[in-house]
């Protein structure tokens, strides 16, 4: 909202006074306070990924198909919470907490399509889809590869 | 029902603790989105070099739920591919073991999309 037209404002402070006033005001960070509720969120939300891959292979899959189902069902939970606004609550105050899980990862995904929905079903929805997952696909999927063709070479 | 509860807390804790020094010690050319593209890489070059192996065993769904779990499969994918069918393993097996869960995140992902509206 910047308009070159408007008035300089006439009280007198400096470039450095200002950036001084600035720091002086800005909340300090919070980063002891930000890291023990990112230890608290992520833990509680990885306890529940543990409970439901308990639940599969009690139901009876093999260990890794039920961390696999799990995943999947995380990621469920994480895409309803956000279509709910919920999961944007739990953000709010957990910060890294609510984005390193999966269930992030499925935050990232709906938050912008829904968001963009007006856009149409394609541009919007289909395209919004993959603003944070296209990257993290691009980059997780070409790892992969690198590390395919390494092991490749080595063995 | 109630086994390696405590571990996955911990071990999860800690993984996400690290995402929240990233993003707080680096502030703000560290976004939400960096950190997941940093873990998902992260991730798999740690399960390349066998170092994310021993944190899925200690840790269980603690180190398979964060993002980094999820580079972890696909290095893993593209490795024991490579064993079966030399280099064209290299390509397919990273997505083919993490089918499941790029299939789950766009299908339920575009539903809850199409269902729900954004609030405010």
């Amino acid at each position: 909202m910047d308009d070159q037209s408007s008035p300089k404002p006439a009280i007198p402070v400096t470039p450095e006074k200002y950036q001084k006033l600035t720091e002086q005001y800005t909340p300090k960070p919070t980063v002891i306070k930000n890291v023990v509720l990112a230890f608290i969120v992520g833990g509680i939300i990885c306890s529940i990924g543990q409970i439901i891959i308990n639940l599969f292979i009690s139901l009876g899959l093999a260990r890794l198909e039920a961390s696999t189902a799990a995943t999947a069902t995380m990621i469920f939970i994480g895409a309803l919470l956000t279509g709910l606004g919920i999961y944007d609550e739990i953000g709010k105050f957990a910060g890294a907490g609510s984005i390193v899980p999966v269930t992030g990862f499925a935050n990232s995904i709906v938050s912008p399509a829904m968001e963009f929905r007006r856009e149409g079903y394609v541009m919007g929805v289909g395209a919004k889809l993959f603003t944070v997952a296209g990257p993290v696909l691009v980059y997780g999927i070409a790892t992969s590869i690198v590390v395919g063709f390494a092991y490749y070479l080595l063995h | 029902m109630f086994d390696m509860i405590i571990p996955a807390f911990l071990v999860g804790g800690t993984i996400c603790v690290i995402g929240q020094l990233l993003m707080d010690l680096t502030k703000p050319s560290f976004t939400p989105a960096h950190v997941l593209v940093s873990f998902v890489s992260g991730g798999a070059i740690l399960g390349a070099l066998g170092l994310y192996e021993p944190l899925m065993k200690i840790g269980g769904a603690g180190a398979s739920i964060p993002l980094s779990g999820f580079g972890y499969s696909l290095a893993k994918g593209a490795m024991e591919a490579v064993e079966k069918r030399g280099i064209m393993g290299a390509f397919s097996g990273g997505v083919e073991a993490t089918a499941v869960g790029i299939a789950a995140a766009v299908f339920f992902g575009y539903l809850m999309s199409v269902t729900f509206k954004p609030k405010g």
